[in-house]
């Protein structure tokens, strides 16, 4: 196998032209040189080896769902795995080309600039032996999600997870679909699944003996306890902050409830942010930097989405309202690069996915098809799953906010309330 | 003697009376001798109608008291509404949480969970935190018409135990709600005097 793949590096250094040739533009270092809003082509060679057909519809599938990359199929599968006919491929309209090699225990990735006709990165990937398994489907992710960062510029978000509550139980499934399951037993009700930064934990809600309590999953131990401060009253939406060492969750017993904030794996008691007066005061979602909240309030009426810094100074109105109209804004989610809130807003009777720009707050209505809810952004800060009824009962749906394109994430039993994993790729 | 026990007593005496009732045999067949009712005959007769009487009322009694206290377990579960989106309580809302003030009042033992809902509308965490409020809007109720906060168990299930399917206005409203479940102090339910 190495002898083969020394082969193809081979037989593709020869077809690298000279540079002179190069009439593209210049001033790109990482990636390749493409307008913003336009998709460059890519072609993804066939794989050849065990699961090598699985791996290809992967990898093609995952750089589609990103939605940056107009992926060429139905290609001359007399283009091979090994040579890489530069000429051609351009022709199709490709500006890259991404090609693999299976090794027992490794995937061996090369990104070709075609433009420039030369080898833009190349990478190995460890691969469980397991074909198909999660954990080589995961790994298959994580190249395809290095390969889309080659040419774009920006990582893919194939390697993560999303988790979401179906029929009383906390689900996960991947970004495909693929390795749908539960983690949490039946009974409890959980609620608003929340992912720690780096994947291992989750924290939602449950309903105890005496009140609503905030648990924490530990998906590799397979095991959960409830958070100490947590034992009466209501106790809900619950978030990890940027760093992943505390929590911040809705309280509230008989005056409103508040923000408050908890270290995750201590015993240490919970501090309180928000001053509510006796108003709901829910779903905190934090800025990228962990300096702030967004939360939902009802303090105005109404529920509106308002922002906070983590000590509690500062709160302010961040969605607009005029006084008097019965808007309902709820289930903000902060994007990951900082720039948006993603939130639900009543429109015409119907709850629809909005967002709104922190630096000159303009809202952009993003779904109008059914109602739907519970934004969630995905770790690319360009997409986001959300709650739906279009086709029926509630499923998740994964929207592309910038082209508007949208799919179906779940099937089978109602789904709800999603949280998106960040990017799980080996670094 | 207690309120309870003599209550109790007059059960059992009217259990015992209307046993005894059911026990007696038939009136004798009339005596070939012709004779004129005596004395005797006739206390027998007296006796027996005062028996039938008391034991009628005692039954009565026992009725009152037995749809006395169903009516009192009724008021005391009686469910509460709410507008949309609020969590005031409603002229109707107050008139049933005032009937539930002196049953609590001469029953010291119970205690209550008040469980808030909402209808399915709106976010699902925001409901959550809705259904909070609404039922301690009933709990603050309550309190401040005498009834101890120790007594007053509150939990929010949001949206999500909905007792009526669907998206008619009718659904939506019978979801929005408290209701009252008795977690202690439920037996031997005591009723007021008339």
């Amino acid at each position: 196998m190495l002898a083969r793949i020394a082969a193809a590096a081979s037989v593709i250094a020869a077809a690298v032209p000279a540079m002179g040739q190069d009439t593209s533009r210049t001033g790109v270092h990482i990636g390749l040189n493409y307008q913003p809003g336009t998709k460059p082509g890519v072609v993804v060679l066939p794989i050849v080896g065990p699961g090598g057909d699985t791996a290809h519809a992967m990898i093609q599938r995952d750089l589609d769902y990103a939605d940056a990359l107009n992926v060429i199929s139905d290609i001359d599968p007399g283009l091979g795995s090994i040579t890489v006919n530069y000429p051609l491929l351009e022709k199709l309209g490709a500006a890259a080309v991404v090609q693999a090699f299976l090794a027992p225990t490794s995937l061996h990735v090369i990104v070709h600039d075609v433009v420039k006709r030369r080898v833009l990165l190349t990478r190995d990937f460890a691969l469980p032996a397991a074909v198909g398994s999660a954990e080589w489907r995961m790994a298959i992710h994580d190249a395809t999600d290095w390969a889309q960062q080659a040419i774009t510029g920006s990582r893919g978000i194939a390697a993560s997870r999303i988790a979401f509550i179906r029929d009383g139980q906390v689900y996960i499934t991947d970004t495909d679909g693929a390795d749908t399951r539960p983690v949490t037993q039946k009974g409890g009700g959980p609620l608003s699944p929340s992912w720690q930064p780096t994947g291992r934990f989750l924290t939602y809600s449950f309903f105890g003996a005496r009140g609503t309590q905030i648990a924490v999953l530990d998906l590799t131990a397979g095991s959960a306890r409830a958070l100490s401060a947590t034992p009466t009253g209501l106790n809900s939406t619950p978030t990890f902050s940027p760093d992943g060492n505390s929590i911040v969750y809705t309280h509230g017993d008989e005056n409103g409830t508040d923000l408050y904030l908890v270290p995750a794996f201590g015993a240490e008691p919970a501090r309180r942010i928000t001053v509510g007066h006796g108003s709901d005061n829910t779903q905190p979602t934090f800025s990228p930097d962990g300096r702030r909240l967004a939360f939902t309030s009802g303090r105005s009426g109404h529920p509106e989405v308002y922002i906070v810094n983590i000590d509690g100074t500062e709160p302010d109105l961040l969605t607009p309202f005029q006084f008097g109209d019965d808007i309902y804004r709820a289930s903000p989610n902060w994007s990951p690069d900082g720039r948006l809130v993603a939130f639900e807003s009543r429109v015409n009777g119907r709850f629809q996915i909005e967002t709104i720009a922190l630096r000159d707050h303009t809202v952009k209505q993003l779904t109008s098809d059914g109602i739907n809810e519970d934004p969630k952004w995905a770790p690319d800060g360009r997409h986001l799953v959300f709650t739906s009824n279009r086709t029926g009962v509630r499923q998740l749906f994964v929207l592309d906010a910038e082209s508007g394109r949208t799919r179906q994430l779940t099937f089978g039993g109602p789904a709800r309330l999603p949280s998106w994993s960040r990017s799980l790729a080996t670094p | 003697m207690s309120r309870r026990s003599r209550i109790g007593s007059l059960l059992i005496l009217a259990g015992a009376v209307a046993a005894a009732c059911a026990k007696t045999p038939p009136a004798p067949a009339p005596s070939p001798v012709r004779a004129g009712p005596t004395v005797d005959s006739s206390r027998i007769r007296d006796s027996l109608a005062n028996a039938k009487r008391m034991a009628d009322s005692l039954a009565a009694e026992r009725d009152r008291l037995a749809s006395g206290v169903a009516a009192a377990r009724s008021a005391l579960v009686a469910k509460i509404f709410f507008d949309y989106d609020k969590s005031d309580i409603t002229d109707q809302g107050k008139a049933i949480l005032d009937a539930k003030v002196p049953i609590l009042n001469i029953n010291p033992g119970i205690r209550i969970r008040v469980e808030g809902n909402t209808d399915r509308r709106g976010s699902d965490e925001y409901n959550l935190a809705l259904g909070q409020r609404r039922a301690a809007s009933a709990k603050r109720y309550l309190t401040e018409h005498g009834i101890d906060a120790s007594r007053l168990d509150i939990i929010s299930y949001g949206a999500e135990r909905p007792v009526a399917e669907g998206d008619a206005e009718d659904a939506y409203s019978q979801n929005r709600r408290d209701e009252f479940v008795i977690v202690a102090g439920g037996d031997n339910l005591k009723v007021a005097a008339q």
